[in-house]
């Protein structure tokens, strides 16, 4: 038994080559993909502009990431996050052309409703007790479809008709544009990272929802209220997607149809890279930034390269199957 | 019939820095039934895992029929007539499979012989005749999942003997079973040593159940093989055997004290739960006293104290709290109640084990340990779970262990320890001994004791009824969802807490 003891006291400081990778593997690949462009394109990829360029593109991903990022850390998931946040964005462009409202009550009523319909998600998911994915799988139907009915299967932007044909009078204002631009869109991703680092990390709602989401048996046994906290992480996870669905209109000056389902997947992807980063093998906000810039850097060194942008999916997803390879390797069977 | 045997020589088995198997000679034959017993770690698994193939690492040499060989694999092992029963019998069954299917599984795989097709008449009829073989009251067609723990123990002792099955490695068949279970798997593995000759390997922390099935008993202790009893008696007593195990004697690890008890703490009137599986139940509990529920298992022991936590519905009944009633609906009630409970499955119910030790300790006072904006005050945290680290000397090489490469008494310290950070009043334990080794049992006890000290109230739930003795001062006996008897602890003896259990009155 001393001797098992002690075994497992060495165990701990030993240095562990597969540990290692697995905890430091995605803030390696950063590292190296950025020398590798920086050494390929001295001039270009250090540009203030190109650095500019990478953290704008990748702010909504980031932002609608984070958002999932608490959505995985109760021991939830999402796929209805793409059609939430075009939901948002056909909904705050119709308020401010069909109903003329000013940003203070476009945006958040935009806010609100997203985060109502997410009551629909949780209620599927707590109360009828379908399992996440599948429930967030028919959410996203859902959703898509209220959104295209909503706007009368179409895309919305300034001057375009009500559904009844009336003209609308409203307009979207510059300030909405200023929001999508460099910098106070890469201001808002790191706040948004900044706020659910403190939130998830530092907070008494951070720790039960971690320990939720880790094992929700353990948890209501340990006198917390798992069904409340369940609740709480969607709707804060819906704010956070909704707010992403507001850049993507305010940077497409419209709302598209489908317009931010694309975010979805490499939203979840950045969450998955970043999850085992520095051992904590737990959804965190630090390491799901660090994902969506992995993620981006790449994307950006690839397009200056001249790596055709139809083959950048490709790139993606080698990209997170070596994060979840190098994640799961170590872990038991 | 041709006698076959095992022979081990000079077995070791090491891990990076620790002899896990020490120069183990151990030899086993045909028809004989042989119990292996020993503390946590002593070497009992390892040596079980030799001789399955799952750990071909070995040093000394092995002779099979007088032959030397070397079982490099499972099916190495299987081979060579070697089949093993594990503890954990869902990780080895398909539970939406037929029982039919599980018990042909290995034909299924391995001995189709190239034939794409399956021939299903012939599956079940060869399986029905495995279990009438073994008398067993259960239907080829009928899936697994709808079978209970000792049926699916069961089906695989069935899948093993179904091969050509010399020996029977049966690992801690007996910890999740009932007195009834336990005779039937009894009956079977003296039919299976008697009539088809098998060797039978018992594996057991249950030292009261050997004397009924086994002939030698082979005793280990941090990895060697410290005696061997031939031809047991009654004579060679639990005593004696927990003596080899540990080198110290029954009265020592169970010390008695007394306490002295104090006002009325906790009281229960007509508890019912939503599926009759607790009917009725009114106990009391006062501060400064440990008492004991005892039943078999399924008796509503566990059922019982989800309910008296808020876990679980109840159907009706009232909850007081030093004369008050409250209403435990939920958990969260409970816990500001000051109600704990440490669960029966500890790593599914009681600790995160992926977290650290700091987090595990400070889940259930975090209230205790945030500021005024609900953050969260990571300096003290660490303080906390300092403070009972030290206090229920849990060993843990630091704070920020992750709970998992704790061992099954220090994590159940930890279950405990997020209670006393909490400052609970009124502690449910359900088997906190289970799965722990003798030595760290004596320290959960003390640590029981010191608790009742702090004029805390604990209901110690358990199936071992030694234990209760040893540790409760009162004891209600349960049978079928109600409470049978309450008897006092000192003036009641094993047969008569038996008597009431099995649903005499």
């Amino acid at each position: 038994m001393k001797l098992l003891e002690n075994l497992k006291n060495k165990e701990w400081f030993k240095f562990n080559f597969g540990i290692f990778l697995s905890n430091w593997g995605s803030v390696i690949a950063l590292v190296v993909v950025s020398i590798f462009f920086i050494l390929k394109m001295p001039n270009m990829f250090l540009s203030s502009g190109n650095i500019t360029t990478i953290l704008r593109s990748i702010s909504v991903t980031t932002v609608v990431a984070i958002g999932l990022t608490v959505t995985l850390a109760v021991g939830g998931f999402d796929l209805s996050a793409g059609a939430m946040a075009s939901w948002t964005g056909v909904l705050v462009i119709s308020f401010f052309t069909w109903h003329e409202m000013n940003m203070l009550q476009a945006m958040p009523l935009a806010i609100l409703v997203a985060m109502l319909t997410s009551f629909v998600s949780m209620m599927l998911i707590i109360v009828f007790k379908i399992p996440d994915l599948l429930a967030t799988l028919a959410m996203m139907f859902m959703i898509d479809g209220a959104a295209l009915t909503y706007s009368g299967g179409g895309a919305l932007s300034q001057g375009w008709p009500k559904p009844d044909g009336t003209p609308s009078e409203g307009i979207i204002s510059d300030a909405f544009r200023e929001m999508g631009q460099a910098p106070t869109i890469i201001i808002i991703m790191l706040v948004v990272v900044l706020i659910a680092h403190i939130f998830l990390t530092y907070t008494k709602y951070g720790r039960f929802i971690y320990a939720t989401g880790e094992n929700k048996e353990a948890a209501r046994l340990s006198g917390i209220p798992v069904k409340r906290y369940r609740l709480i992480a969607g709707v804060i996870s819906t704010f956070f997607i909704a707010l992403a669905g507001l850049l993507v209109a305010s940077r497409n000056m419209s709302a598209q149809i489908k317009g931010a389902a694309g975010y979805s997947m490499p939203a979840i992807s950045a969450v998955f890279i970043g999850r085992s980063i520095a051992g904590q093998e737990k959804p965190n906000a630090i390491g799901t930034f660090i994902g969506a810039a992995l993620v981006g850097i790449l994307e950006n060194g690839l397009i200056m390269m001249a790596v055709p942008y139809y083959s950048m999916e490709a790139v993606k997803g080698l990209v997170l199957a070596i994060a979840l390879a190098s994640a799961y390797y170590t872990s038991k069977d | 019939m041709a006698k076959h045997k095992i022979e081990l020589k000079g077995i070791s088995v090491s891990f990076p820095g620790v002899k896990a198997m020490e120069d183990c000679d151990f030899t086993i034959e045909s028809g004989e039934v042989r119990a292996v017993v020993g503390e946590n770690g002593a070497g009992k698994s390892t040596m079980m895992k030799v001789m399955a193939g799952v750990n071909p690492h070995y040093e000394g040499e092995i002779f099979i029929d007088g032959e030397k060989k070397h079982i490099s694999s499972p099916i190495a092992a299987k081979k060579f007539g070697i089949e093993t029963v594990y503890q954990e019998v869902d990780t080895a069954l398909f539970p939406s499979l037929t029982i039919a299917e599980n018990i042909m599984f290995n034909k299924l795989i391995y001995s189709m012989d190239g034939k794409a097709l399956i021939n299903w008449s012939s599956i079940y009829k060869t399986a029905k005749k495995v279990i009438d073989d073994l008398n067993l009251k259960i239907k080829p067609r009928a899936l697994v999942s709808t079978l209970s723990i000792a049926e699916k123990q069961m089906v695989l002792i069935a899948r093993a003997i179904q091969e050509e099955c010399r020996f029977l490695i049966l690992d801690e068949p007996t910890a999740p079973l009932s007195t009834t279970e336990v005779e039937e798997l009894f009956t079977i593995v003296r039919k299976l040593s008697d009539e088809k000759q098998v060797g039978v390997i018992f594996v057991s922390h249950r030292l009261s159940e050997l004397f009924e099935i086994c002939k030698t008993i082979t005793v280990m202790r941090n990895g060697k093989i410290v005696v061997e009893k031939k031809d047991i008696t009654p004579e060679l007593t639990i005593n004696e055997i927990v003596t080899n195990m540990l080198g110290t004697s029954f009265e020592e690890i169970f010390p008695r004290k007394n306490t002295i008890v104090g006002n009325p703490l906790f009281e229960v009137h007509e508890l019912c739960d939503l599926n009759g599986k607790v009917r009725e139940v009114c106990i009391a509990l006062k501060e400064g006293e440990i008492v004991g529920i005892c039943g078999l298992v399924g008796a509503g022991k566990t059922e019982l104290s989800k309910l008296l936590f808020g876990a679980d519905k109840c159907r009706n009944g009232k909850i007081f709290i030093r004369g008050e009633e409250i209403a435990v609906k939920d958990t969260t009630i409970s816990t500001k109640n000051r109600i704990a409970l440490i669960p029966e499955e500890r790593r599914k119910e009681g600790i995160f084990v992926t977290q650290d030790v700091v987090s595990n300790l400070a889940i259930a006072c975090v209230n205790k340990l945030i500021n005024f904006f609900m953050f969260f005050n990571q300096n003290k945290a660490i303080k906390n779970a300092n403070k009972y680290i030290n206090d229920l000397r849990i060993k843990t090489p630091s704070p920020f262990q992750k709970v998992r490469y704790l061992s099954g008494g220090n994590q159940q310290k930890v279950a405990i320890g997020k209670w006393l950070a909490a400052d609970a009043d009124i502690y449910i334990m359900d088997e906190p001994t289970k799965g722990i080794d003798v030595g760290a049992k004596r320290e959960i006890f003390d640590l029981i004791y010191g608790l009742a000290d702090q004029k805390k109230g604990i209901f110690y739930i358990s199936s071992e009824i030694k234990e209760i003795l040893a540790v409760t001062e009162r004891v209600y006996v349960m049978y079928n969802g109600r409470i049978q008897k309450e008897l006092i602890t000192s003036e009641t003896n094993e047969n008569e807490i038996m008597y009431y259990a099995t649903g005499g009155n």
